[in-house]
């Protein structure tokens, strides 16, 4: 479970979250608004990526200020640009990154990275190097990579945005096949319809906070 | 050109830890210096060539590195026959050969983290002068990674800019690809903070 207690965050002057008090436990939460509304800002707390000024962030009790290194074992994080989140030259050794940070014995390692990579149907990927696969192989390497550390919780920022309708497809497969609780930022509505919670963020505030039937509705409405 | 470019077999080449083949590329470098004879080079140059073919690299996938020496070792031998005679030419350049051979050769069949990880291992007893192995090495890794992506870029902003009539301008072909450089920098540190990366923490 995540809880936010009276969060808050500014960028100089501009408040980007105001008050914001949410307890997570949906095994699957969509987030969803405009533009600058704040969606990126809340994904990023949710890890401890970003500290808020004010309030706290807890997982699983732990604060976000205080436990970051012990919060990012358990809450993985998927980027919208596969380019931008691939650490390593190869398929193998970006899969293995995580998994060094974690100081895993290599043998576990690489039962670990066997596994994953057949998961997702790359195994004739591992030695290849990381820059040549396509824009969906990389999505799919990016979480496969996030994945292999086994947080229990997985936030995606726009994981969608930069795939062709097949691949979003297969993207929107592997999440929905997820064990664990997903966190997903998404403008892809059809994503999100089978969601168990949406929150809709309307200048830093969560505007709305019901099922995909209703909230979607609403923010579709509030959008036009 | 070769740097990252790691090409998977089974070998004994392969087999042989990043370590130990930087330290024999080190002293194979260091010999060539101190015997600089015809024969020695001679030989080197076919041990080498053994080498490759021990690591069943085929020839088709090394020739583009064979052409890109090439075009380096030609001109300098032409340049050295002229100043200083041939045989002295033929050993410069036969010396230059060989490194740039085997070297090659290191990079072409040892993983960039493996590299690394020895890499790291060997600058350990530089922690003491405030320098951090650990980040050093991620630093290196990163730059093995993002010189293919960085290259693709180029290309894509020079067919923007093409459309435009500025392809040959490189302010407008350079503040793009800073601009975008700068914006990836921003979300990789994010990528790896989230992947638990921890600089402080020995591996
Ligand atoms: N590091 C930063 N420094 C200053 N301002 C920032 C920073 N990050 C975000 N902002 C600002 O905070 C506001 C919210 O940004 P955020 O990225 O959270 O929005 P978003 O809902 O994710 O938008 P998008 O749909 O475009 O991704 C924006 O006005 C943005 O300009
Ligand atoms: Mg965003």
């Amino acid at each position: 479970m995540i809880r936010l207690h009276a969060v808050s965050h500014h960028f100089g002057e501009r408040p980007v979250l105001e008050g914001l008090d949410l307890t997570l436990s949906e095994r699957r939460i969509a987030v969803v608004g405009g533009n600058g509304s704040g969606k990126s800002t809340f994904a990023r707390l949710l890890n401890g990526l970003l500290v808020p000024e004010r309030g706290q962030v807890l997982v699983e009790g732990l604060d976000t200020r205080k436990d970051a290194r012990a919060i990012r074992r358990k809450v993985g994080f998927v980027f919208q640009n596969p380019d931008h989140q691939i650490v390593l030259p190869t398929v193998e050794e970006d899969l293995a990154f995580g998994l060094k940070n974690l100081k895993l014995p290599p043998a576990d390692i690489s039962t670990r990275v066997t596994a994953v990579l057949r998961r997702y149907g790359l195994e004739d990927f591992r030695h290849h190097p990381a820059h040549l696969l396509s824009g969906g192989q990389k999505q799919l390497l990016a979480l496969s990579s996030v994945l292999v550390m086994e947080p229990r919780y997985i936030v995606f920022d726009e994981p969608t945005t930069l795939l062709d309708l097949r691949n979003k497809r297969r993207l929107a497969q592997a999440i929905h096949e997820l064990p664990q609780t997903a966190i997903v930022v998404s403008h892809d509505l059809e994503l999100l319809r089978d969601f168990d919670r949406v929150l809709v963020f309307d200048a830093g505030r969560v505007v709305v906070d019901d099922v995909p039937s209703v909230a979607l509705d609403a923010y579709v409405r509030m959008m036009a | 050109m070769s740097l990252g470019l790691y090409l998977h077999r089974v070998s004994p080449v392969h087999a042989v830890p990043a370590g130990a083949k930087m330290l024999a590329l080190l002293a194979a470098g260091t010999g060539l210096l101190l015997f600089p004879s015809l024969p020695v080079l001679s030989g080197a140059l076919v041990a080498t060539l053994g080498l490759y073919a021990l690591a069943r690299l085929r020839p088709r996938e090394v020739a583009p590195v064979f052409r890109l020496s090439a075009f380096v070792l030609v001109p300098l031998f032409a340049l050295h026959a002229l100043v200083s005679g041939w045989e002295p030419a033929l050993v410069a350049v036969l010396r230059l050969a060989v490194l740039m051979l085997l070297a090659t050769l290191v990079s072409l069949t040892t993983r960039a983290s493996d590299m690394l990880d020895a890499l790291e291992r060997a600058l350990r007893p530089l922690a003491r002068f405030g320098l951090n192995p650990a980040r050093l090495g991620l630093l290196l890794s990163l730059t093995l990674r993002f010189i293919p992506l960085l290259a693709t870029w180029l290309r894509e902003i020079q067919e923007a800019q093409r459309v435009r009539g500025l392809d040959r301008n490189p302010v407008a072909v350079l503040v793009p690809l800073l601009v975008k450089t700068l914006r990836t920098a921003d979300t990789l540190a994010d990528a790896i903070d989230a992947r638990c990366f921890d600089p402080e923490e020995p591996s």
